[in-house]
């Protein structure tokens, strides 16, 4: 599939049989043996992160649902039910709710990953896409799930996103409608929920399938941001990878472990053990922690419709990232001045989820001044919304674009295996510069 | 120079291949193995029966309201029991029942507790196809004045033994303790 | 790796930052010293046992508990748990509890509702038919259920020993109407109530529930004198119990899964150097 020759000789009767009618054993094979570059540091271990997470999630998933009820009237005791009387419910069901978060922990740092070091760049612009898709898969059915315990912040969650879908004008309402399967979120909303939430990671499988096909066609990029240019640059998959990505998963398994074990609640709200109320909103609603950015960027504009437009363009905006990134450089190593508005991105989005978390007229610094600017104080957490919501689009629209244009960029190695070592060895293979700083 | 051999070095010619029968190599898979199956234990343990299913494992049923000659049925486990208090005629017709050709023998002594002859309890499936079978008074049946499967024409004697019909054994006899004279402990 | 790790340091500042404080106030609980608190924490039985006592003399005339039965009291680490009858369901102390409670049950052969005397099986007893029961029973409010009420509660255990502790009269000048009580840990908005200057509205809140406990309202089995405090540590410590009944079996197992984890991870590092040893990256 990636146009490179295999080298796989069958060697037993089994293996020659199988591989003239379904070649499992050649496309294993070739998997294992795939050329990766060999100057790929601990950032690019969150993919196999990813792929053990999705695993992780699907099989807690299905054996929560052997026990789960999705009936309004059931489906909070059910899930108590999984905590207390089923064998070792409890451990599946804490697995799969902060398997959630950790998912989307791995899954932004993959996605910091590739902004910084270009890999969204041509060749790979539908290895990207498809990556894209993939998050939004994942932001569909982490809501879907959040509903299905039914305590307070799963019902309100499901209330006010499904109420977005009725700021669009004319179609809006009997799109809520249909969604909702009644004129409140009820029992049908729930039902369907489910039956969504059980079938989304099932199409997110398939899309990291062709994610994966997608990668091996031009191959990984590599923190130089450089093409491969011979055998010399790479080495196969199996074992410098499989062991690497296996040693890094065990780290990350460790935090998951601690989440699992001794903080369990912690990523969550006190409410949702509460049991949904239609007639009783909480005090305050927050979605979980890994839609807090968006959440700011909604509630930053105060129109209803451009709020809700505005908070899916800044996912929207991810898809054309590579024909709005001008440079020609493709790592941030060698682009100094990128960096800084890179940096500045970053820490907008963790403004930005701050700013979700708390309430819009709450003051950022002490009290609020009493000075409104557009009818708002201008100490106040959606005034701080704004200018993140205005750097985040920024940042894509206007800075990447020009930068490309404008920037001075470092030297970039000729090829990975020449100077690009950091790790010595006893008798280096032809390095004569000296270490490459790694950035 | 190109050297794609999986597990092969990357490195110049004359270098140590890292073998991969190297220890560290077959302690961490080792290692590995057994997380997965520490792992998969509870994944699979979770759909054995769970405590509150367990917790009706057994029940415990009050025998002063059964009338002699009366029969009431108990769910336990999901399936009918049925208890009866059987008169002298019927425990008569039934340890008569020991000497006859029976297809699952056995003894109407071996299906009650000691010196409670008149205590018949029974899981109350047919054992031919798990269909429920009635009990028929001496006025509406035949000879063997027992239990009568609807489905399948299966006849049962009042020791719940197999007489006429398909069902291949006789009906089960569940564990069961007298906790006292008027309570029994079934399962 | 310094850079993830403060990356995940961020993310974990993040999400403990937790959902702001809006319009209402209240004062913020002391963290009492559990037993059942941290990594190696464990219920004392004995006081989960005066815990219980707490809740079925006091609590559950109002209260229900409906996620668990009386066979939970039983089960490894409860209250009432024995190591010489590790089936709960057969725990005499527990079907002596269940016996004396009366549970809903149909007539078989009229079909009329009756009550039987509840078994081990059963859930806890529920105090009102339903909801609405429930609410005119207490001047419309329904008093919760407290299964999972230490979870179900910012602050935990502390805010409720809290609120059961932290009654006390409600200051001149705040006006309270009859069947409200004032409780500064309560989270509540009183500026509409208070005729006072409104840069100085007490903090809190006013509570449907007066105050629960007093000074020997219970006797406890073992002697321990049950001041307030006593009592409400003990009922918070049954009640934290009660809502996670299998937390001590996992942080116990958590401890053990990340030795194994630890030590898997060295044993993968050093398979991972030795892989790259000869290879120049």
């Amino acid at each position: 599939m990636s146009g490179h020759p295999s080298t796989y000789e069958p060697k037993t009767a089994i293996e020659r049989w199988l591989d003239t009618r379904l070649p499992l054993v050649r496309f294993s094979a070739e998997l294992m043996d795939f050329p990766t570059p060999k100057n790929l540091n601990y950032w690019w271990t969150f993919g196999g992160i990813l792929a053990i997470m999705l695993v992780v999630q699907i099989i807690s998933g299905v054996v929560l649902a052997m026990h789960y009820v999705p009936h309004v009237d059931h489906a909070f005791v059910s899930v108590e039910r999984i905590m207390r009387d089923v064998n070792h419910g409890w451990l599946i069901r804490y697995m799969h709710a902060n398997g959630a978060s950790m998912f989307f922990v791995a899954v932004y740092i993959h996605i910091a990953r590739n902004l910084y070091y270009g890999s969204y760049k041509a060749p790979r612009e539908m290895l990207w896409i498809i990556g894209c898709l993939i998050y939004l898969l994942m932001m569909a059915t982490a809501f879907l799930g959040y509903v299905l315990p039914w305590g307070q912040m799963s019902f309100y969650g499901a209330v006010v996103i499904t109420n977005l879908f009725g700021a669009l004008p004319i179609i809006g309402e009997p799109i809520t409608t249909w969604l909702w399967g009644g004129f409140a979120v009820d029992n049908p909303t729930l039902n369907r929920f489910f039956s969504l939430h059980y079938l989304l990671p099932f199409m997110i499988a398939g899309l990291v399938v062709l994610h994966i096909w997608a990668l091996h066609v031009p191959g990984n990029n590599n923190p130089a941001g450089i093409n491969v240019k011979s055998k010399d640059d790479t080495v196969p998959f199996h074992p410098y990878y499989t062991v690497k990505d296996g040693f890094a998963a065990s780290l990350f398994l460790i935090m998951f472990a601690v989440f699992i074990f001794f903080m369990p609640n912690v990523l969550g709200h006190a409410d949702n053990y509460v049991p949904a109320n239609p007639l009783v909103t909480p005090a305050h609603i927050v979605p979980e922690w890994y839609f807090l950015p968006f959440y700011a960027i909604l509630r930053a504009v105060p129109d209803k419709l451009m709020g809700v437009l505005m908070m899916f363009g800044a996912i929207a905006v991810l898809f054309v990232l590579p024909w709005l990134d001008t440079s020609k450089v493709r790592s941030m190593r060698y682009r100094p001045t990128a960096r800084w508005f890179y940096l500045f991105f970053i820490v907008a989005v963790f403004i930005l989820g701050y700013c979700g978390g708390n309430t819009p007229d709450a003051p950022v610094i002490g009290h609020s001044t009493g000075v409104l600017f557009l009818g708002d104080d201008i100490n106040s957490i959606v005034w701080l919304s704004r200018l993140m919501t205005l750097y985040y689009f920024a940042y894509f629209l206007v800075i990447t674009p020009i930068l490309g244009l404008r920037e001075t960029t470092l030297a970039v190695p000729d090829s990975i295996s020449t100077p690009v070592l950091s790790h010595g060895v006893s008798t280096p293979s032809g390095a004569t510069a000296e270490p490459e700083k790694r950035g | 120079m190109a050297n794609t051999n999986p597990g092969g070095s990357a490195a110049g010619p004359g270098h140590d291949d890292p073998s991969r029968r190297d220890f560290i190599h077959i302690a961490a898979a080792a290692a590995a193995i057994g997380g997965v199956a520490a792992t998969a234990w509870p994944l699979i343990d979770q759909m054995n029966p769970s405590a509150d299913t367990l917790a009706l494992a057994s029940i415990e049923f009050d025998l002063s309201k059964v009338e002699p000659g009366q029969q009431v049925t108990v769910k336990w486990r999901g399936k009918p029991v049925f208890v009866r208090n059987r008169t002298e005629k019927e425990i008569a017709e039934a340890v008569r029942g020991d000497s006859a050709n029976l297809k699952d023998p056995q003894a109407d002594a071996q299906r009650h507790k000691d010196g409670k002859a008149q205590w018949l309890i029974l899981v109350g499936t047919c054992t031919h196809l798990g269909c429920v079978p009635n009990f028929k008074s001496a006025l509406e049946q035949g000879i063997y004045q027992g239990w009568f499967c609807p489905c399948h024409g299966s006849v049962y004697d009042t020791s719940g033994r197999i007489r006429k019909g398909p069902a291949p054994t006789n009906l089960e006899v569940p564990e069961y303790a007298f906790l006292s004279d008027t309570k029994v402990k079934i399962g | 790796m310094l850079r993830k790790a403060a990356i995940f340091a961020a993310l974990v500042g993040l999400t403990l930052a937790g959902p702001a404080l809006a319009k209402t106030t209240e004062k913020h609980p002391h963290a009492v010293a559990w037993s059942f608190d941290g990594p190696f924490g464990k219920f004392d039985q004995a006081q989960l046992q005066r815990g219980f006592k707490v809740y079925r003399e006091v609590c559950a005339a109002c209260h229900s508990m409906s996620l668990l039965s009386y066979r939970d009291l039983a089960a490894n680490g409860g209250p009432f748990a024995s190591a010489k009858y590790p089936n709960p369901n057969e725990n005499p102390f527990v079907k002596a509890i269940a016996s004396e409670v009366e549970v809903a049950d149909i007539d078989s052969e009229t079909g009329d509702p009756t009550t039987r005397k509840a078994t081990p099986a059963d859930k806890f007893r529920a105090p009102y038919a339903n909801e609405a029961a429930g609410r005119a029973a207490n001047s419309g409010a329904y008093p919760p259920d407290l299964s999972v009420i230490t979870k179900a509660r910012e602050g935990g255990p502390n805010y409720i020993y809290a609120i059961l502790t932290g009654y006390h009269d409600a200051p001149q000048g705040l006006t309270v109407a009859p069947g409200q009580y004032y409780n500064p840990y309560f989270p509540g908005d009183l500026e509409s109530i208070w005729t006072g200057d409104k840069a100085k509205t007490p903090v809190g809140g006013l509570l449907a529930m007066p105050p629960p406990l007093a000074t020997d309202q219970v006797t406890f089995d073992d002697g321990t004198k049950a001041t307030v405090a006593q009592e409400a540590e003990d009922v918070v410590a049954f009640l934290a119990w009660a809502s996670e009944p299998k937390q001590v079996e996992r942080k116990r197992t958590g401890f053990a899964v990340l030795i194994y984890l630890v030590l898997f991870a060295g044993l993968l590092y050093a398979s991972y150097r030795r892989i790259w040893k000869n290879v120049a990256h």
